[in-house]
């Protein structure tokens, strides 16, 4: 059952997934804990994406299971939208509704999913933008913002739903150089309040700094488990993984 | 009886006068197809010029045709300038300076759109290797803007052949009129007549339309990217 | 060219009563085509079972054979199995069938192009299907598609002129009489020509203007 101390928020057992006769996903088993931050890295077309696409609920999959809070999201009778609004999904192109103003962005799933009181909820997401420094943008179209403020705002509008677990899926890898700083800033920001959060990135100073937990993906499997990020970097164990952190060094 | 209603199709020589009708529809949308691509073509050219009065001027001969209906066209033409100019225009005559003049236009806006669509560097290359204008044209910027334009061109010649269906109406005897002819004569005999007749030239438009609509998509699926 | 302006203002009274059934018969036609071409297209993007077919047929039909032959064939034909219908009726069902077909394309195009990525980002803060129609799908669809819709709305007025083949007392009509009765070419073609600007250059001008409003979804996100 479901425990409150030391809880697995999520658990995923012998995950397959394919595309066709494309084998994606080799029988995945994984834990997430409550307020762990776990970097998941991999070259790509190893699967990482595909991964948290399906912990969102956005694959069919093929095999295995997986659980969120022990109830699982695969099966046929279970309310995806509950699930979803639990957890938080920000994606590479950012995807703000270009129709709608920031705000509206923000407040679509609130008011409409979740049925919020329309002043509660604006209290909470101009906080939120306040935080990542953008309460001046909330008129603003979609079109009139960099990249950057953009993912900043596609944060917001997940971190408003209140979801339990964040999922990150290569967010600054559209972005100009110059503008990942401020993006990364504030997912930093989240592991400080014990947001739990799967980050799937190729930044790799980054994933050192905020990861509790590196896995390493290749080819549709977890290759490496590493609790302790730093000697992931500097000394990983397997061959693989070593040939991957090699294409980030000059 | 409503079942052999079809027959009326087939009795005497029906069938092969609406063939002969189906003719004159179609000698009127092939001459002004092939007289509006060919000048089409060179007004299109045209278009591209730098000056701004040629460019209003081409623009606002396609509006005109635009805006306008094509069959108050016929009429202004049919009634209206051939009192003016006191000359006596068959129908077929009227229909084919339409026809054309409005093909013209609308071919005119696809070379030019397909022109224009053409990335500038491609006309800067050819000027490096040291080519004339015409030269220009000829090798570099027609060949690459005729895959462009084939798509827009067919669909053009598509509404047109549609479009010569309106000529009955300033009294050429195409395949309607012909139609209209035999079922007035078989009024008595057949009276499910028009059923069958206008069926009938339903489906031979559609027969000639059908083929040409599916083959401008797939050109513009093919060609897309 | 001298016009009889006498005749003008006498004819202006049949003008103006032509140019209401036909901007009536416009008004109707273009109404219904946009209500067909929202189901249809719906059927097509949702590939609802059995009907996707039946929508495709229709569209091919109705894009690929001219209206007067659509017309000619419910107002004539359809009477003599027995479906009797009067002119203006015809002429509305006439431009429905017609107008359906290329509203049911310039829908689908929009739904069409509603990324994949915007779908999944309305599905990963919760909405129901439902919701994802009405607050993301439908309305970026919309304003891509309003350019082509627009152009389908100027096309199916200026198509209403064949109405007049039908024995509908439209414009296309009047002029003719009158060119037959009085010979007062000139005049009557004039008028004609002046009566469609009236009724087609303002819609044109506000279908730009309407365009420019909800051109959001363009600009990307």
């Amino acid at each position: 059952m479901y425990e409150q101390d030391n809880e697995e928020l999520l658990v995923i057992k012998g995950l397959h997934k394919e595309y066709n006769d494309l084998i994606v996903l080799k029988g995945i088993d994984l834990k997430i804990k409550k307020g762990e931050v776990v970097v998941i890295l991999g070259p790509s077309g190893c699967g990482k994406s595909t991964l948290l696409r399906c912990i969102n609920g956005l694959e069919k999959i093929q095999g295995g299971d997986i659980r969120y809070k022990n109830e699982s999201i695969v099966s046929k009778d279970v309310n995806l939208q509950d699930i979803r609004q639990q957890i938080g999904m920000v994606f590479q192109s950012y995807d703000l509704f270009p129709h709608m103003t920031v705000i509206e962005n923000i407040l679509l799933g609130p008011l409409k999913v979740q049925k919020r009181n329309k002043k509660e909820a604006m209290e909470q997401a101009c906080e939120l933008l306040d935080r990542v420094g953008l309460l001046d943008r909330q008129d603003s179209y979609p079109r009139q913002l960099s990249g950057g403020q953009k993912q900043r705002i596609a944060i917001v509008r997940a971190l408003c739903m209140n979801p339990e677990i964040m999922l990150f899926d290569e967010v600054t890898a559209s972005l100009d150089p110059e503008m990942v700083r401020e993006v990364l800033d504030v997912i930093l920001g989240l592991t400080k309040q014990g947001m739990t959060m799967i980050i799937v990135t190729h930044e790799m100073n980054f994933a050192r700094s905020v990861a509790d937990r590196i896995i390493f993906m290749d080819e549709g499997d977890i290759c490496e488990t590493s609790e302790e990020p730093e000697e992931f970097f500097t000394n990983p164990k397997t061959e693989r993984a070593k040939h991957f952190l090699n294409i980030f060094q000059y | 009886m409503q079942n052999l209603g079809i027959k009326v199709l087939f009795q005497g020589m029906n069938l092969q006068r609406l063939i002969q009708g189906l003719g004159v529809t179609g000698r009127i949308a092939f001459t002004s197809i092939i007289i509006g691509s060919i000048f089409g073509m060179l007004l299109g050219i045209v278009w591209t010029s730098k000056s701004k009065i040629i460019k209003f001027l081409c623009r606002l001969y396609l509006e005109v045709f635009r805006i306008i209906p094509i069959l108050v066209w016929l009429f202004i033409m049919y009634f209206g300038v051939t009192t003016a100019l006191n000359v006596d225009l068959s129908g077929e005559t009227v229909a084919i300076i339409v026809f054309t003049l409005w093909g013209i236009a609308e071919m005119a806006d696809i070379v030019r759109g397909s022109l224009e669509s053409l990335p500038r560097h491609q006309i800067e290359s050819g000027k490096a290797i040291g080519l004339s204008n015409l030269g220009l044209y000829r090798y570099i910027l027609i060949p690459q803007a005729a895959r462009r334009m084939l798509p827009g061109a067919i669909n053009l010649a598509t509404r047109m052949i549609k479009t010569t269906s309106l000529v009955v109406l300033i009294g050429v005897v195409d395949v309607i009129k012909v139609g209209q002819q035999i079922i007035e004569l078989s009024r008595i005999e057949v009276p499910t007549a028009s059923f069958w007749v206008y069926g009938f030239v339903f489906i031979l438009y559609f027969i000639i339309c059908y083929p040409l609509s599916k083959l401008s998509k797939k050109l513009e699926a093919k060609w897309s990217d | 060219m001298n016009l009889n302006w006498d005749f003008i203002i006498e004819s202006l009274h049949l003008y103006g009563e032509a140019a209401l059934t036909t901007f009536r018969l416009g008004f109707w036609g273009i109404l219904f085509s946009l209500f067909i071409g929202v189901i249809c297209s719906i059927i097509l993007y949702f590939n609802i079972k059995g009907l996707g077919k039946i929508v495709k047929i229709y569209v091919e039909l109705s894009r690929n054979t001219p209206l007067l032959i659509q017309l000619f064939f419910l107002y004539f034909g359809l009477t003599k199995v027995g479906i009797v219908l009067s002119e203006e009726a015809c002429a509305i069902i006439g431009l429905s069938f017609l107008g359906g077909s290329y509203m049911t394309e310039a829908f689908r195009s929009g739904l069409e192009a509603v990324g994949v990525t915007q779908i999944e980002s309305g599905l990963s803060i919760g909405l129901s299907k439902l919701q994802l129609a009405r607050y993301i799908i439908f309305p970026q669809a919309i304003s891509v598609s309003m350019p082509s819709l627009g152009a389908n709305c100027i096309f199916l007025l200026k198509e209403t002129s064949i109405v007049g083949a039908i024995a509908v007392m439209d414009l296309m009509n009047i002029t003719k009489n009158l060119i037959g009765m009085y010979y007062q070419t000139y005049e009557s073609l004039f008028m004609l020509v002046v009566s469609y600007l009236i009724m087609i250059l303002p819609l044109s001008f506000f279908l730009t203007w309407l365009e420019r409003k909800v051109r959001y979804a363009e600009f990307g996100n």
